[in-house]
């Protein structure tokens, strides 16, 4: 071998590191901004139903908490990572679950509270116990109770409510003004149903990204096909709430709703798409999945039914979420050849 | 038709085409090789030729030093320069016996011819010993060993391992579509001796020309079957290849003559053949050349000791100034940190990989994803184990069955924060296995 070609395959730069040398190309910013782009449809059909003000609260919510974040790692003297997406989906997540006329300085509060409380001081993406936009509206309902429940009509309703009244534009302005109930709450004070196509589309009063289940469900099966979601947990979340809510309607149809209008109504869907299956606060395992949706629809039904308030898909998503590391400890797979 | 499988596992993308139709090719005699005395799982050979002796091709310069060890032979004819301690390509130093090639072209392996029908079945395993014949798919267990079961464990089936999962490598592919009546041979000669009676080929369905020959030539033989698996890592490792075909599940901490089965990959059993049949040890072996760092990817039939850095110069250099060398497959192999390492028996690729979308991954915490749980054919929870190991929880890791971890790999692959997984957990079956060893 002439001495110039040895020379010249040694001046190469080798690099070295563990195997596996070829991934699967996923990574951490890729399933957080997927998720954020997933939820599109039911945020635009908040902006469609609720104005411009939906938006608005939107954007509050996210500049909120990716503040928060940044100021956080900053002061912590750590890697400002909000680029990776993850705080972005909480204020997201945390908008689509206010009412559509929340005051700005309560969403703020709230998105400061979701990021602080919820993530950071479990120290960061990853260790959350639980789901942060969630507790961030936690903190607002227990602190700002009547404007979180004060809705307000989609602009289809006020239109409709304009025609049957024959009021003039000038008039209508004090339409913002009128409250307006949810689905379920006028079942629960009125026992008036509202009609499914109405539910299905989200032409009804309530949180900016809860009311459209068919923009919902569109983000959710995407998710679930990429699998960044466990199928899991929305099928045994939504299958636990029609049986368990529709065992009530058997015995007393005009004491409780229907299967169907449980499932259409309130937070359900975003719940069981995008807030149940928060990687972070869900179990690892799959029985441990099952285990989540189950109980999360368990609780749901019985504090919509029984509690003081018509909703209960944010307590039960919270309250599964704190027995999750149990949950993932007790569900541990058989291993392969392993005899129990 | 239903392919078998295994549950759980990954798809990577193959890249087997680069080398997939490049027929066998003998690397001409090299100037020298360096030969390690430790090549496989166990204990290392003992030398027994010293400096400035001449030795012939095939000759046994190492001597087996246990039972589970191995011999080793010369693969070059020529004069052993020295016998010290060089650069093993696991990425330590280790003694190797350095030849330095006297002869010039081509010499012939010392042959002797034997009539199979007059072997029994002590003689082919200790042939098989004498050949020094290993495991060739990478994990390089001493084939005797396996061949010689505990006399309560029945052996019933045998199962050649078709499989090749890693991505880019392609030598057992290439040896079954020009080489299948050795391979079938070799299969009749394991049965002989172990008296088997039944034999499956799992190949994986992305592999239908080796499908297709192969079942042309057993035709004949009702005893031995092409079993068609689905394309998927790790088919090819024994646990997921004998659920795969039988439906027989290894025991945890077992091994498959626990269930029955002997499984040997199809580099092995050709090597078996020429070992019974021709007399020839195990001096040489198939390595597929590969990776978009190399100029021409091929696959070659080298001599045991040559040194990567010659291979890659014979296939046209590396391409690229920031590139990373792998003995062996993407999923499994090693990064090689010298190209002044030799090709040992357990070497089933060299893999050139180029520096174009950044070798460097940010690793982000865990998401709880469980994605590793979804693809681990053991199994396991890798996150946890991997906790558990980091944080030098051992005892924790125990419970939760690190040992059971086949190292496939799988769990870094999928992992979107890019946590070395696998790494965390060799290091802690490494401490596991050495605490244990204390009690």
């Amino acid at each position: 071998m002439d001495k110039n070609k040895k020379n010249r395959l040694e001046e190469k730069l080798l690099f070295l590191s563990p195997s596996p040398h070829q991934k699967s190309g996923e990574s951490v910013p890729k399933i957080m901004w997927t998720v954020v782009i997933t939820l599109i449809p039911a945020s635009a059909m908040g902006i469609y139903f609720f104005g411009l003000r939906a938006l608005w609260v939107m954007l509050v919510s996210i500049l909120a908490t990716a503040t928060t974040e940044a100021i956080i790692q900053l002061l912590r003297k750590q890697r400002v990572t909000v680029y990776d997406g993850s705080a972005v989906i909480t204020g997201l997540l945390l908008a689509l679950v206010l009412p559509p006329a929340i005051p700005f300085y309560a969403v703020i509060i709230g998105g400061i509270f979701a990021i602080g409380i919820g993530k950071q001081v479990f120290g960061g993406l990853g260790y959350n116990i639980f789901n942060p936009a969630l507790i961030g509206r936690a903190f607002l309902q227990a602190s700002f109770p009547v404007k979180m429940t004060t809705w307000t009509p989609t602009i289809l309703q006020q239109k409709s409510w304009m025609n049957a009244h024959k009021v003039s534009q000038a008039t209508s302005n004090a339409v913002d003004a009128i409250t307006a109930a949810t689905p379920l709450g006028s079942f629960k004070f009125e026992k008036t149903l509202t009609p499914y196509i109405d539910l299905l589309w989200g032409n009804v009063g309530g949180c900016i990204g809860e009311t459209s289940a068919i923009a919902i469900i569109i983000g959710g099966l995407v998710i679930l096909f990429l699998k960044y979601a466990d199928w899991r947990i929305p099928v045994s979340y939504l299958g636990t709430v029609a049986v368990f809510g529709g065992l009530f309607w058997l015995i007393n149809p005009q004491q409780y709703p229907d299967p169907l209008f449980h499932l259409l109504s309130g937070g359900l869907m975003l719940g069981a798409f995008f807030m149940a299956t928060d990687m972070v606060t869900s179990p690892i395992t799959p029985l441990g999945s099952w285990i989540f949706g189950i109980g999360a629809g368990v609780i749901l039904i019985i504090i919509r039914l029984f509690g003081g308030l018509p909703e209960g898909v944010m307590y039960s998503i919270l309250l599964m979420n704190s027995v999750t590391p149990l949950i993932n400890r007790y569900t541990r797979p058989r291993i392969f050849g392993e005899r129990k | 038709m239903k392919l078998l499988t295994f549950r759980k596992g990954v798809h990577p993308k193959e890249f087997k085409e680069l080398t997939e139709h490049k027929k066998i090719e003998r690397f001409p005699t090299p100037r020298e090789v360096f030969i390690p005395l430790f090549q496989h799982v166990g204990s290392p050979a003992k030398p027994i030729v010293e400096k400035g002796m001449d030795v012939k091709k095939g000759q046994v310069i190492g001597e087996s030093s246990g039972f589970i060890s191995g011999y080793i032979h010369a693969s070059i004819t020529g004069k052993v320069k020295t016998v010290d301690t060089f650069l093993h390509p696991l990425g330590y130093s280790d003694k190797m016996v350095h030849i330095v090639a006297t002869e010039e072209g081509e010499s012939k392996v010392i042959e002797e011819k034997r009539d199979l029908d007059k072997l029994s079945g002590d003689d082919i395993v200790s042939i098989i010993e004498k050949a020094g014949i290993v495991g060739l798919g990478g994990a390089a267990f001493p084939t005797h060993v396996k061949l010689s079961p505990t006399r309560n464990k029945k052996i019933d089936t045998f199962i050649l391992n078709g499989c090749e999962c890693e991505p880019y490598l392609t030598t057992d592919y290439r040896m079954m579509i020009e080489f299948p009546e050795k391979i079938i041979k070799g299969i009749q000669i394991i049965m002989k001796a172990l008296g088997i009676r039944k034999s499956y080929i799992g190949i994986e369905n992305n592999k239908l020309e080796a499908i297709q020959i192969i079942n042309g030539y057993i035709k004949d033989y009702d005893n031995i079957e092409v079993s068609v698996l689905k394309t998927k890592y790790p088919q090819g490792a024994e646990k997921m290849l004998i659920k795969a075909i039988l439906n027989r599940e290894v025991p945890a901490g077992g091994l498959p003559m626990d269930v029955g089965v002997i499984v040997n990959n199809v580099g092995t059993v050709a090597a078996i053949h020429d070992a019974v049949v021709y007399g020839k040890p195990l001096i040489e072996r198939v390595v597929t050349i590969t990776g978009d760092g190399i100029k021409e990817p091929k696959n070659l039939l080298i001599p045991i000791g040559t040194l990567v850095k010659d291979v890659i110069e014979y296939c046209g250099g590396l391409t690229g100034n920031k590139i990373k060398v792998i003995m062996g497959g993407p999923m499994m192999g090693i990064a090689l940190g010298s190209l002044d390492v030799p090709i040992i028996k357990g070497t089933s690729g060299i893999l050139c990989l180029k520096d174009d979308k950044g070798f460097v991954e940010k690793v982000y915490p865990c998401i709880q994803c469980g994605n590793c749980v979804s693809v681990c054919p053991m199994f396991l929870i890798p996150t946890r184990i991997a906790h558990f190991s980091k944080k030098a929880l051992y005892k924790e890791a125990n419970d939760y069955g690190i040992l059971n971890c086949i190292e496939c790999g799988s769990c870094s692959y999928v992992c979107p924060s890019h946590i070395p997984l696998v790494q965390y957990i060799k290091i802690g079956k490494f401490m596991v296995n050495r605490l244990n060893k204390k009690e």
